[in-house]
């Protein structure tokens, strides 16, 4: 009954797995696609060599990690914040439930699209509202921007850009998943530390906000890993302009704009040691919060 | 009632939360609404007026709809065959990914076998790998085999991707289902496909229903491996490649934003008629 589950999973993974290795260690490219299998395979570390040696890589390295944390904090800390607005009830609250989730399934496509017309520096409604009432002098090109000058500050525009994007698409699944969790602390507790004379703010820190640690720190470690390899949002967005080269893009690039499979290869097994590093992170602050 | 009315938020916070609830529906709708009234007007009208929102009563021009879903024979850009691409790729998936994680995921949750822990392992580690990871190496295996360009090929990578995540999410549901019906059933000498057909399967309507949206909008979502694989054919385009491809040319924005709404439609449907199976689903997991 599980074969054709094994099936799936050893041509969807294990061998992809297997050959990413294989990839990432020998010089291999598009061309030599045909070629692949009839061949014995010429082992080497040159891919990681020039990895590293590539200013590019640790940029794209630098901004993914600030993309991933930034849209993770943004994300979880938006999710809960709804949450806790729309704990009690009250009349029509699951409209509004429904209606916060709109985002979250609006098809990326559409939701890209939207945002682009937004922002677009001709006709979109952001800088028509900023030249009009905020006095704008010039349209400011949201989507191909690397810095912008604010009080002295230099700010990643586009960059920023796509992270409330992310945030304002993931947000909702955030949103979702302490709603559910919410829903299991137990009412009694708090009415017991009211009645004891705790403050709201005391009930929240000190009852609510333990019980939501381990959902919080999943939804955390999810949507990092999430967002560390997101292509769609970036890609559709900006194409990689404005300084928003992440580590997806970069695998894409290598792959397709430079036809080199094996450094494509080795740019996605370095993003998963990145990745294996927090998850085994995870595991540990798990384990010891068990053993508490 | 006093530790009731103890709970009941003062003035300020109340007030606070209002605005919030406010500000979120906003953001959250804002821009939906933004992109359907855009669609209501001619082009040139939205270049002229950015501002103005709300279409005069002379100028409603549905238009842009039928300009993006027309072949390119009939002057229109082709979208509505792209949108039907999508729907097969989408339905094909879901049928094989549920089927599948169907059987894998009963199997993971309930029987015992040698090297079950390995394989629920490999299950929440493949869920939580890195796709763009292992796109090289499956872009790589299709093209060996001559499957990159065709509509085939990446009904096999939704369901490759698609399978881990289906499987995880059925069986989270399959755990949560009371074992004694089962116990009841093989007591009463039924056969392990007969009581999954028959007795398993009826109560896990929900947990399927849901696992099998889920899977259509990731298909129905896939911009990467669309891109990877056919962006050189045309005529075998998915939806999301085609509003992107197109958003390159010199394409009225109207015409994408319309094109947009109509991908967003069916996703809309199928949400606001399982919703509450949906979330279930998702957030089973999150329980513990």
């Amino acid at each position: 009954m599980t074969l054709p589950t094994l099936l799936v999973i050893t041509f969807a993974s294990i061998l992809p797995l297997v050959l990413v290795f294989v990839f990432a260690f020998s010089e291999i490219r598009l061309v030599d696609i045909p070629r692949i299998g009839t061949e014995p395979i010429e082992w080497s570390l040159a891919n990681f060599e020039r990895a590293f040696g590539n200013p590019t890589f640790w940029n794209a390295l630098g901004t993914t990690l600030l993309y991933a944390t930034l849209t993770m904090i943004g994300s979880v800390g938006c999710g809960l914040v709804l949450a806790l607005c729309l704990r009690r009830p009250f009349p029509g609250r699951g409209v509004v439930r429904a209606l916060l989730l709109v985002p979250y399934v609006l098809p990326i496509i559409a939701a890209v699209t939207i945002w682009q017309t937004m922002l677009n520096p001709q006709y979109g409604i952001v800088n028509a509202i900023g030249r009009e009432f905020l006095g704008w002098s010039a349209p400011v090109a949201f989507l191909n921007t690397t810095t912008v000058e604010a009080w002295g500050i230099p700010i990643p525009l586009s960059l920023l850009v796509v992270v409330v994007f992310e945030i304002w698409s993931s947000a909702p699944l955030s949103f979702l998943f302490i709603t559910a969790r919410l829903q299991s602390v137990p009412a009694e507790l708090e009415e017991a530390a009211a009645l004891d004379g705790a403050s709201r703010w005391q009930t929240l820190t000190q009852i609510v906000l333990p019980q939501l640690r381990g959902v919080i720190l999943l939804l955390c470690l999810l949507r990092f890993i999430w967002t560390f390899q997101s292509f769609n949002e970036v890609y559709l967005l900006t194409e990689g302009a404005g300084g928003t080269q992440v580590m997806a893009l970069k695998v894409y690039t290598e792959l397709i704009t430079r036809a080199d499979i094996g450094s494509a290869a080795a740019y996605g097994l370095l993003m998963s040691a990145v990745l294996t590093v927090l998850l085994a992170a995870y595991v540990i602050i798990g384990r010891r919060k068990e053993a508490m | 009632m006093s530790s009731r009315s103890s709970l009941r938020s003062p003035l300020p916070l109340r007030v606070l939360r209002g605005v919030i609830i406010a500000a979120a529906l906003v953001a959250s709708l804002g821009p939906v609404l933004y992109g359907v009234l855009l669609t209501l007007r001619p082009a040139s009208s939205v270049i002229r007026e950015p501002l103005r929102l709300i279409p005069g009563p002379d100028e409603i021009d549905l238009s842009a709809y039928a300009t993006a879903m027309l072949n390119e024979s009939a002057g229109g850009f082709g979208l509505g065959r792209f949108v039907l691409n999508s729907l097969v790729v989408a339905l094909c998936t879901v049928v094989l990914s549920i089927l599948v994680s169907v059987l894998g995921a009963y199997a993971a949750a309930r029987l015992r076998y040698a090297g079950r822990g390995v394989v629920n392992a490999i299950i929440l580690a493949v869920y939580l790998f890195p796709g763009i990871v292992l796109s090289v190496p499956l872009f790589v295996l299709l093209a060996r085999v001559g499957l990159t360009g065709s509509l085939a090929g990446l009904f096999l990578v939704y369901v490759a991707s698609t399978v881990p995540v289906a499987l995880y999410m059925m069986r989270n549901y399959f755990i949560a289902l009371p074992i004694s019906i089962e116990e009841a059933a093989t007591v009463d000498g039924a056969s392990l496909p007969r009581m999954l057909w028959n007795i398993i399967l009826p109560v896990a309507i929900p947990g399927v229903v849901s696992t099998a949206i889920y899977t259509f909008m990731i298909a129905w979502n896939e911009y990467f491996y669309a891109l990877l694989f056919l962006v050189q054919r045309r005529e075998q385009w998915t939806a999301p490649l085609g509003i992107a491809q197109l958003s390159d040319f010199d394409v009225p924005v109207t015409v994408l934003l319309a094109g947009s709404i109509t991908v967003t439609v069916p996703v809309i449907i199928l949400f606001s008629v399982v919703q509450r199976f949906l979330i279930d689903g998702l957030t089973s997991g999150a329980e513990k």
